[in-house]
């Protein structure tokens, strides 16, 4: 199949695999691969629980259907690499996602800011989209076939929300004031949380060549990241990065409430199947 | 297609030709497109009908959209957030299809929300538990499927084709619903209670979606002239009655109705009487929910007006950068 032809949606060519493929095969992943698939997957949940709220509530029906369907990608990527991490303690997607407590989460505080308005969740789309896309089109040459096979499926879809957030952040940034003051507004209030997204942890060094090292992708990232903000006459923020720590399960204030919601459901029930 | 249709444009000689040549493709179940002529009345009653179908789909993401962070598995939560990005592309065709009759969307957004269209009264109940999301796929969206399969047999040909679509995923969305409620069927005794309570607030309400008894519908007998409506009210709730009165039984939980039988002599299913003064105050706008629902469009619709007046002003931009010759001349 040719690139041109590769569609997100449609099953993906070569060592790309589902969550079904992933539920399938009984591989059985290393404590640090696991601890590597739960950073990765719990990034996607939170920011896809994030996204979910905005299905019925987003400026136009297009945006509806724009948001939605980043939200179902991104659960599609946390439901493999969640399920793949359970393989190595013999729980499910399901077990992790609704029956882990606050610490036991490894997400990056950027995935559990607030939505804040329309500019405020592009500009976190934006640097989610460009760090996953610098982050998957380079776990998908890792030397661990699981990682490889997801990151190769999840960077296709990432690549068109890289689109979807860089073109609303040209038009917004080149709309109108009040629409350009939104996204300068956005920006500076989603960089504090940039810098832990490129901070190597001993599991790195654990891992080798199965994993990215984060802090290889901060040179890309701000090389691409700059490029669209230079072509929309904005200034990348001057702001002091706050200090993280969600991979060693030190979390911002916000994941509380999101697993509350997240969770209430699930554990109302312990035991039943849905 | 239709033959090429008499102009639009005429005076009363020509309306007369159009209303020959309308009155001919009607008469042989044909379609009218867009550029046919067609009577006031039948472009009126169409734009009111599809623009109130789409606001359905729209104002129908609400109740259901309340349970996506709450989803009880990823793998339903997927469905979920699937499910209500479809209606939204539901809206989507169905705005697009009024269009080609004349009226734009923004227009119909306004008329939404200002309270001047209707949408379907069914969203107006509140979606207390995660079985109502089952109850309101195999309910809701399995009415929605009786009335809109001869739908996509309307004489109006851009609905007709919307429909098709449309109909194919709201089959889907309806085993959805009946394998949520199935698996709450084989599970825990609370599960079963929540998916009996369930069905026990969504079956009235879901019979009550087409609309009220044939000797009370003014709209129908003008709609079935027009080959937009194919059956009556009564007959298709009919036929929804024992479509689920079978289906409850796979469930092993039942509908509380103890008059819904088969009545061999009509060879119609039955069903016991049904509360229309509830209908007529939902309709009235005195439903458990009508005011959070057009809230919540309103909010969204207003929350967004920055965004939408961005991306036009872009535009706008873009294109005068790219055509310098048209600015020049």
């Amino acid at each position: 199949m040719s690139e041109a032809n590769a569609s997100a949606t449609r099953i993906t060519p070569g060592n790309a695999l589902r969550p079904e493929d992933i539920a399938a095969s009984h591989a059985v992943p290393s404590p640090e691969a696991a601890e590597y698939a739960l950073w990765l997957g719990d990034d996607s949940l939170i920011l896809a629980q994030r996204l979910g709220w905005w299905i019925s509530r987003a400026p136009e029906l297009e945006e509806d259907v724009a948001l939605a369907n980043i939200a179902l990608d991104l659960i599609g990527h946390a439901r493999s690499f969640l399920t793949y991490a359970g393989h190595a303690s013999g729980r499910t997607e399901d077990d992790l996602a609704y029956f882990r407590r606050e610490p036991e989460f490894r997400s990056a505080h950027l995935f559990e800011q607030p939505n804040g308005d329309f500019a405020r969740t592009i500009a976190r789309q934006f640097v989610v989209s460009h760090y996953q896309w610098e982050l998957y089109s380079r776990l998908q040459h890792s030397t661990h076939p699981t990682l490889a096979g997801i990151a190769a499926k999840a960077v296709k879809e990432v690549d068109y929300h890289r689109d979807h957030s860089l073109q609303w952040v040209l038009r917004l940034a080149q709309g109108t004031e009040e629409s350009r003051r939104r996204m300068t507004a956005g920006l500076k209030l989603t960089w504090p949380y940039v810098e832990e997204l490129f901070a190597d942890e001993p599991l790195i060094d654990a891992l080798g060549g199965a994993a990215v090292r984060p802090s290889s992708l901060r040179e890309p990232f701000d090389a691409a990241v700059a490029a669209v903000l230079a072509e929309a006459d904005l200034e990348v923020p001057a702001v002091p990065g706050a200090t993280g720590g969600g991979r060693r399960g030190v979390h911002s204030e916000h994941l509380g409430y999101i697993l509350a919601e997240l969770q209430v459901l699930a554990r109302e029930h312990p035991g039943a199947s849905w | 297609m239709a033959a090429p249709a008499a102009t639009q444009y005429g005076g009363p000689d020509i309306d007369a030709a159009g209303q020959q040549l309308f009155d001919e493709l009607i008469a042989e179940d044909s379609r009218i497109e867009p550029r046919d002529w067609m009577p006031e009345a039948y472009r009126k009653s169409l734009t009111r009908q599809i623009s109130q179908h789409a606001h359905s789909e729209i104002i129908g993401m609400q109740p259901e959209a309340n349970w996506i962070t709450r989803a009880p598995s990823l793998k339903r939560k997927a469905i979920l957030m699937a499910k209500v990005q479809d209606e939204a592309g539901h809206g989507l065709y169905l705005y697009s299809a009024a269009e080609t009759l004349g009226t734009p969307r923004d227009k119909m957004t306004e008329d939404l929300i200002a309270g001047k269209a209707r949408y379907s009264s069914i969203f107006n109940y509140p979606v207390l538990t995660w079985a109502d999301i089952g109850a309101i796929g195999w309910l809701v969206d399995g009415a929605a499927i009786c009335n809109q399969v001869p739908l996509c047999r309307a004489s109006y040909g851009p609905y007709g084709r919307a429909m098709v679509r449309i109909c194919k995923e709201e089959s889907f969305h309806q085993r959805q619903g009946f394998e949520i409620l199935l698996e709450l069927a084989n599970g825990t005794q609370a599960q079963r209670d929540m998916a009996q309570d369930a069905i026990n607030r969504w079956y009235a309400p879901s019979l009550m979606m087409f609309g009220p008894p044939d000797d009370d519908s003014p709209n129908s007998k003008q709609s079935m002239a027009w080959n937009i409506k194919r059956f009556s009210n009564d007959e298709l709730r009919s036929r929804f009655v024992g479509m689920i009165a079978e289906q409850v039984k796979a469930l092993g939980l039942t509908l509380p109705d103890p008059d819904v039988r088969f009545n061999e002599d009509t060879g119609k299913w039955e069903h016991g009487p049904l509360d229309w003064e509830e209908f007529k105050e939902v309709l009235a706008g005195r439903g458990p929910c009508n005011a959070q629902r057009m809230e919540r469009r309103r909010e969204a619709h207003e929350d967004g007006a920055w965004v939408r007046e961005a991306a036009a002003a872009y535009a706008d931009k873009q294109a005068r950068r790219a055509a310098p010759a048209t600015e020049a001349a």
